[in-house]
């Protein structure tokens, strides 16, 4: 082990003290190279994009080019290929991308009186056909593991549909079954959906090729959804229990017959619970992607500083780059966890029971015990 | 900031595709799942329960056979022993006819030994009688082969008669 990481450690040197040094020899001294933005890059990475950069090349990026769908209040609706944004010198059919301003890396028009308007914007970006491909990713590991267990349900399986088994029943087991409560197989499905969409998003995230690395689940959009869903499922399933904590709930009468001070507050708690839910999803995925790409970009930051300094800081930020993205991969897990988990602690408190319902069952369960 | 303002599109794309998922996994995924799951946790509670079940049953099964083998076994010494017992007896009882079929024998062969014997006695003393009788003819053949010899006999025996007359 510790020779194996001598080894790692002498071929990344030779590596990176040879990569500058051949740069620095093709740029002649007075050509100082435009310095190198980090904010934009991470600024960059985060926000969606209309087509989707597999690598960056020297006579240009290869990328998959993804369809662009606008509806104009003028021109009605278009449906073209991003490439042609890019063949056409950055315009197509009046439409461009912004490059300041207001809109600034959208698709805008000009209007009748010249100035920039967005047209309605439903093209498929990077973020969206990540978020299609990996909802098909999905389906498919959660029917097949479905299908195995319909065909032979009496077998234990082994491999990955082993695996995913005893993943489905762990979160059902520890996560769903004891914050929900006596209802938890009618939310078990919508909350291991959740559990397990928010999951591969993640991981997706994680990984820097080509079908992965779009920053879905640190995208406002995506977990915005998610928690609007939550909140309906909260809502609309809530026992009249539920809502008559809201309305009325339990405390002084001058707390809510003048001013309806605690309804108001209950009522503020009802939008809070998802909007939480919601912000820290997207938080912590955008926070990790950017302190991976920050500390990627240390590589490029310090090129300019000499080939002694740019190879130990390289060598430092492949290190520093390998334990984040171990933490991040923690973080994965962890926000798919915590979301789900606070969506059944949320479902669970809707489905509360009156105080006096509640009594007679502790009473009943108390007796069950002595009789046991 | 645009990182915090939703896109329209990417909303319409996120609905469409989450509720597609939702809506499969929900239907057709993860009730399957579960369902097997708590199908297979019946199936081997079942199981266990039926293996203890079983072994109960086959403790008492031996427990039934050491007992049947315990009173065979049982059975078995008392038949034994009676086993014995009639076969001291018959062996006495016919010691006993034996005995009696013996003596019987002995007695009717002492009867006929004390018949033979008398018989012959009774044969002897006739043959000794005709015997002696011969003899006393011979001798007195010898004795009265001469004249004198017979007139003295006579005169004796007419003696004799006349004396027992008289």
């Amino acid at each position: 082990m510790k020779r194996l990481f001598h080894i790692l450690i002498w071929v990344s040197g030779l590596f990176l003290t040879t990569l500058p040094l051949s740069a620095a020899a093709e740029t002649t001294p007075g050509e100082q190279a435009e310095e190198f933005n980090v904010k934009e890059m991470i600024l960059e990475h985060l926000a969606d994009a209309y087509e989707w950069k597999i690598v960056n090349w020297d006579n240009g990026d290869i990328t998959v080019p993804l369809p662009v769908i606008l509806h104009s209040k003028t021109s009605g609706w278009h449906l073209f290929l991003s490439s042609k944004l890019h063949n056409n010198e950055g315009s197509y059919n009046g439409f461009y991308i912004a490059p300041e301003g207001k809109y600034k890396g959208k698709i805008v028009e000009k209007d009748t009186s010249g100035t920039e308007v967005r047209p309605l914007d439903l093209s498929l970006t990077k973020n969206a056909a990540s978020l299609i491909f990996s909802s098909v990713l999905l389906i498919i590991i959660i029917m097949g593991v479905a299908r195995s267990m319909k065909r032979n349900p009496m077998e234990a399986k082994k491999g990955f549909i082993g695996f995913m088994e005893m993943f489905i029943v762990s979160i059902n087991d520890e996560v769903i079954k004891p914050a929900v409560g006596k209802d938890h197989a009618r939310y078990a499905p919508y909350l291991l959906t959740v559990f397990f969409f928010i999951f591969l998003n993640n991981v997706l995230g994680l990984i820097p090729f080509f079908p992965g690395g779009a920053n879905v689940t640190g995208n406002i959009a995506v977990t915005m959804i998610l928690a609007i869903t939550t909140m309906l499922v909260i809502n609309l399933t809530g026992t009249k229990e539920y809502y008559k904590e809201i309305f009325w709930p339990d405390v002084p009468k001058w707390l809510k017959v003048p001013v309806p001070l605690m309804p108001a507050i209950e009522l503020v708690g009802v939008f809070t619970k998802p909007f939480a839910l919601m912000i820290r999803l997207f938080a912590n995925i955008t926070g990790g992607h950017s302190t991976v790409i920050g500390l990627t970009s240390i590589v490029f930051v310090t090129a300019g500083m000499g080939a002694a300094i740019n190879s130990s800081m390289s060598l430092l930020s492949v290190i520093f780059t390998v334990f984040i993205l171990f933490v991040e991969l923690l973080v994965a897990y962890i926000q798919a966890y915590v979301f789900t988990m606070l969506s059944a602690v949320f479902i669970g408190m809707a489905r509360v029971e009156s105080h006096q319902k509640e009594k007679e069952l502790i009473e009943t369960k108390h007796i069950n015990k002595q009789i046991n | 900031m645009s990182l915090l303002t939703p896109e329209p599109g990417l909303v319409f794309w996120m609905t469409l595709s989450f509720g597609i998922v939702a809506f499969i996994l929900i239907k057709y995924g993860f009730p399957i799942i579960l369902q097997m799951v708590n199908k297979r946790k019946d199936y081997i509670d079942n199981s266990l329960l039926a293996a203890r079940q079983a072994n109960e049953e086959l403790a008492k099964v031996t427990e039934n056979s050491q007992a049947i083998l315990e009173q065979t076994r049982i059975e078995q010494a008392k038949m034994l022993e009676v086993a014995a017992q009639t076969r001291d007896r018959m062996i006495e009882e016919a010691k006993g006819l034996a005995r009696t079929e013996a003596d019987k024998i002995v007695a009717d062969a002492q009867k006929q030994i004390i018949i033979e014997k008398e018989n012959a006695m009774r044969a002897i003393r006739s043959e000794i009688a005709s015997l002696s009788i011969s003899v006393a003819e011979k001798i007195l053949r010898e004795k009265l082969n001469t004249e004198e010899e017979q007139s003295k006999m006579i005169n004796r025996l007419m003696d004799e008669v006349m004396i027992s007359k008289s």
